[in-house]
């Protein structure tokens, strides 16, 4: 029976221990303030004294939600948690990603805006283009994208994909870093149904174009390209579509 | 108190595999004594001390590990599913539904991925005129995407009860994507303005007031419609 009772107090320990993670800083400030809820205006409803222990519970934005030793729960930014310190004694180590972080990226997502077909100077004659890409850095220089992109206009609206993107940026390192792309992918042209039944076509098309990234902030880059597209048509002519566009990213 | 009940479940399941298996040790442990039988009978009163020595699982400071930061859940994700009415100009106002997914960048920011669908009705023209159909039951599908940025104006807090207080925020928000209505794929630009209510760590309850944008000439003339939506969403955060 005491066996019994002593597997379960056995038990009772290592269960509780395996099955919370629990994650400890003591305060080293003279305090740190606790706010009802994640953001710099909401009120501060208790505060916590240098020395003791605060349990962090989990994080939004740049806020950590913490249990206090006596149980209040709360609020608190990450500057403040920086100022506190692990259990060895070292302070705790939380920081944004920055400008080195965006430098050696792996993944890169986004959304851009612009025109399709416009000439420059006259953006009126083009239709409107949202794109939407997710690239891929093989080195610091490279990478590969697929895009997605809808334009639509008076006259007809496209959908363009392409699996295939090459990018390469010779500066990686620099604040306004530019690009350079060279990708093929499909265009899909459905002309309005309200000028009667013609038919949509698809084509293959090939473009290059430059552009430019800075880093913004944390995870967020700005962005802006211009493309110059060929069509291959199954008329006589191949078609030249141009293209602007800006619009942000963030990294992984 | 969740947790304590599923301790309590848990330990009593391995309880039960913990005692049988005790049961068969008294033999390896009558072995080992009477390997050394001058013991035996003197330590005896204490057999469980000698296994809190030995046994490496209990260790008192075993919570007190290094924080790294990629250590702690964030909560920046929030997925959800909404309901409500779309006002197709020209074309009534019908229920619409969809799915968002909010990336919260930071306190103030976030973005924002939507997808919805509602059906078109019919225009006062064509049920004045009877007989004359503008649009086939396929072009009255209105299917949408886009993407926003919000941002959150006003922060604050609800506050239901003396004792319940609920998170909340006002915000405005902005976006551009792509309708398909009326057999055509339409360029949309959308914004309006929203309450969210946070109503635990993980559950999020929003009302949404949006104005959709797009030019369509099917009525006649070609005209930027205004499609207004009013919505309420469910949102889970992750």
């Amino acid at each position: 029976m005491r066996k019994c009772l002593f597997t379960l107090f056995l038990l009772f320990s290592s269960y509780a221990v395996a099955e919370v993670e629990e994650h400890f800083v003591r305060v080293a400030d003279p305090y740190i303030e606790m706010h009802t809820g994640p953001g710099r205006g909401y009120p501060i409803f208790y505060v916590i004294p240098r020395g003791e222990w605060v349990q962090l519970l989990y994080r939004k934005t740049d806020w950590f939600q913490v249990t206090s030793e006596d149980g209040k729960k709360g609020w608190v930014s990450a500057g403040q948690l920086a100022m506190t310190l692990n259990p060895s004694g070292k302070r705790v180590d939380i920081k944004d990603p920055d400008e080195k972080d965006f430098i050696v990226r792996n993944w890169e997502y986004g959304v851009t805006l612009g025109r399709f077909g416009a000439k420059l100077g006259n953006f009126d004659d083009g239709l409107a283009i949202i794109s939407f890409y997710a690239g891929y850095h093989f080195t610091e220089n490279i990478s590969n994208e697929i895009i997605f992109s809808q334009a639509s206009g008076s006259v007809s609206s496209k959908t363009l994909f392409s699996l295939l993107n090459i990018v390469h940026e010779p500066f990686p390192e620099w604040k306004v870093s530019p690009f350079f792309t060279l990708g093929t992918g499909w265009i899909q042209t459905k002309p309005k149904s309200t000028l009667g039944a013609t038919r949509d076509r698809t084509d293959q098309y090939a473009n290059f174009g430059l552009g430019a990234r800075m880093h913004l902030t944390k995870r967020f880059l700005l962005r802006a390209e211009y493309k110059e597209y060929v069509v291959f048509t199954s008329r006589d002519e191949n078609e030249e579509i141009t293209e602007w566009k800006l619009g942000f990213g963030f990294f992984f | 108190m969740e947790i304590r009940l599923r301790i309590f479940l848990l330990s009593a399941v391995l309880l039960s595999t913990g005692c049988s298996s005790t049961a068969v040790k008294p033999s390896a442990g009558s072995s080992d004594s009477s390997s050394t039988p001058s013991q035996s009978v003197g330590s005896e009163p204490n057999p469980d001390k000698e296994i809190i020595q030995t046994d490496p699982v209990i260790q008192p400071d075993v919570k007190r590990r290094e924080v790294q930061e990629s250590d702690i859940n964030t909560e920046n994700f929030e997925i959800g599913a909404f309901f409500g009415f779309l006002s197709i100009e020209d074309f009534g106002t019908n229920p619409v539904y969809g799915f968002r997914l909010n990336y919260h960048v930071t306190e103030d920011l976030f973005l924002q991925g939507s997808i919805g669908q509602s059906e078109a009705g019919t225009t006062s023209f064509e049920r004045l005129s009877g007989g004359v159909v503008l649009l086939s039951d396929d072009e009255r599908q209105y299917t949408y995407y886009n993407i926003s940025l919000g941002y959150n104006l006003l922060p604050g807090e609800a506050f239901i009860t003396q004792n319940t207080t609920y998170n909340t925020a006002l915000y405005l928000i902005a976006g551009a994507g792509s309708t398909e209505f009326a057999g055509d794929d339409l360029f949309t630009i959308t914004w309006g303005a929203g309450y969210s209510i946070t109503a635990n760590g993980w559950l999020s309850i929003s009302l949404d007031f949006r104005d959709h944008l797009f030019d369509l000439a099917v009525t006649g003339e070609d005209k930027t419609t205004h499609n207004f939506e009013a919505t309420i969403g469910l949102n889970y955060y992750f």
